[in-house]
């Protein structure tokens, strides 16, 4: 990781707002945001998510790294974003836990997307209407127990009912504990952790920048 | 030739580590009594008959080594007034948080136990377990204090408030805390042998080791010192190798670790002091063919049961619905197949 992206790491993992903002502040290039979010936030928020994947980082301080992050991109290059390039939905379904959404959300932020936040504890009719209506490029679906892990699948082909639908990324703790569930369930692909739902979100959509 | 030991006396034989006569097995199934009675969920929930028929069926079927007194985890919110959704292919959820402004803690009280529905549903369940089974312990559960608040405010705010609000947060512990302590000991005045103690929000997933060191022990410390009986700690499928020696200390009898940790590991850094359950994987599980699952039990096996203090279960606390009897059947006959102690087939551990 190159020295910018090792220090707003750092600052991010210090809940430091003030160190993180500097950094940040101190690596921007004006005449191209998108790049310096790539080249400094991303990297960090990635190295994070792997480090929550693999234990000494928690889910609080992953948490709050995502706030602080996107906070400090808003602060520091306000007219860079939103991205609107490609457009972008996040739901929980059928349940009401949504910090796995919010934890998303704030990396994509963070990242220079703009995203629509359709909400949390939808069923699947409700989702894919909002889909439907608002016509996102991708979607990204957050869930906590099996069973709407599992409803998915009625939710990839309500979707398919019209004969274009989103990208679908799902999330979530089934989805970590079975590595083959998001395939069974239709969906395009799955993140383990914030920072993997926004490197498949550049991935399928060719990058904020 | 000794006549095997009761599930009873193969539990507490295993949690003073030493070897029974094989490894028992806690099946944690809340919703396969439902099939089984061939009823759906929203009626079986609704009736404590159902339950304790259908977990005295399931253990006849699958010959495991407790029965469930706790039908869901939810119920732990609905007691409060809380909204629980039901759904007719898995554990009923809770709704929107219960505290719609976290001022309100400053006022909030728990709900009586006397008199609440909820709780005398679950109770009545214990009773009928305890009264036709005397040999099997009956496993009552709650969610912890420390973790009560994912359902009472919602995750974001609950770290919000741990971070900001430490005067909110300390009241709200300690009303927490008097609710679990009435509700547990008023399980096992029902007949429960020992109940579960969920703390998922204590793992290391969650939080850091030092807050639980600082914090959470503490908590679950002072309120276990206050509950009349055994106590299993869960953390729901969390992490918790880096804190299980503290863990151990809070007067839990056993710890249900998750299929994300090393259970050779764990018992290692359990040293004694603290039995485990677990670990095999539940969402997995759905797909395992009856190899698999006898691979799996003889992994878990090998790695944690040698010497006892070890009881074999899956690392969540409760068994999706959409796992096959099959299945089941197949993990029950690969533990009284390979369980039998001494394990003289599997290699001691490093």
């Amino acid at each position: 990781m190159d020295q910018p992206a090792e220090e707003f790491r750092q600052a991010l993992l210090a809940m430091d707002r003030v160190a993180a903002l500097a950094v940040l502040g101190g690596a921007l290039r004006p005449d191209d945001p998108f790049t310096s979010l790539e080249e400094v936030v991303v990297p960090a928020l990635e190295s994070i998510g792997d480090e929550w994947e693999n234990g000494p980082v928690s889910l609080a301080q992953l948490y709050m790294a995502g706030r602080i992050a996107e906070e400090a991109v808003r602060q520091v290059a306000p007219e860079t974003g939103p991205y609107t390039g490609s457009r972008i939905g996040i739901a929980v379904l059928e349940d009401h836990h949504a910090l796995g959404k919010r934890l998303v959300l704030s990396a994509l932020r963070a990242a220079g997307y703009g995203v629509q936040d359709y909400g949390h504890g939808l069923s699947v009719s409700r989702l894919a209407q909002r889909v439907h209506e608002d016509r996102p490029d991708v979607l990204l679906v957050s869930t906590l127990m099996l069973p709407s892990a599992l409803s998915v699948r009625r939710l990839v082909a309500e979707l398919e009912l019209p004969g274009s639908r989103p990208t679908v990324i799902v999330g979530g703790a089934p989805f970590r504990m079975d590595p083959g569930l998001w395939h069974e369930v239709g969906a395009d692909a799955t993140g383990r952790n914030s920072a993997e739902a926004v490197a498949l979100v550049q991935q399928f959509t060719g990058g904020a920048s | 030739m000794k006549p095997p030991m009761t599930p009873l006396e193969r539990v507490l034989t295993t949690l003073r580590y030493v070897e029974p006569d094989r490894v028992p097995f806690f099946l944690l199934l809340t919703m396969h009594g439902a099939r089984e009675l061939q009823v759906p969920l929203a009626e079986y929930w609704r009736s404590p008959d159902l339950i304790a028929e259908g977990q005295l069926r399931l253990r006849e079927k699958f010959g495991h080594d407790c029965l469930v007194g706790a039908p869901y985890a939810a119920a732990d919110v609905e007691a409060w007034g809380g909204e629980v959704i039901f759904r007719d292919d898995g554990p009923p959820n809770a709704g929107e948080p219960l505290i719609a402004d976290v001022e309100d803690i400053r006022t909030l009280q728990p709900p009586p136990i006397e008199g609440n529905p909820v709780i005398a549903a679950t109770l009545r369940v214990i009773e009928l377990l305890a009264e036709r089974s005397h040999d099997v312990p009956v496993v009552g559960g709650l969610v912890a204090p420390f973790s009560l608040p994912v359902m009472q405010l919602g995750f974001e705010r609950y770290l919000l408030l741990m971070r900001d609000r430490p005067d909110l947060f300390e009241r709200l512990m300690s009303i927490n805390e008097e609710y679990c302590v009435a509700v547990a000991n008023a399980q096992l005045a029902a007949g429960a042998t020992a109940v579960g103690f969920a703390d998922p929000v204590a793992s290391t997933t969650v939080v850091d080791p030092q807050v639980y060191r600082d914090v959470a022990s503490r908590i679950a410390a002072r309120t276990m010192g206050r509950i009349h009986g055994g106590v299993a700690l869960n953390v729901a499928s969390g992490r918790c190798l880096e804190i299980i020696g503290e863990m151990a200390q809070t007067g839990a009898v056993a710890v249900q670790v998750g299929p994300d940790e090393d259970l050779a590991a764990l018992k290692h850094a359990a040293g004694g002091g603290v039995a485990l359950l677990g670990n095999l994987n539940g969402i997995a599980m759905r797909h395992w063919t009856p190899g698999q699952a006898e691979a799996e039990v003889k992994k878990a096996l090998a790695a944690a049961g040698p010497g006892g203090g070890y009881v074999l279960a899956d690392g969540h606390g409760e068994i999706p619905f959409q796992v096959p009897d099959d299945v089941l059947l197949a993990i029950a006959e690969a533990v009284r197949r390979w369980g039998v102690y001494p394990l003289d087939w599997a290699d001691p551990p490093a």
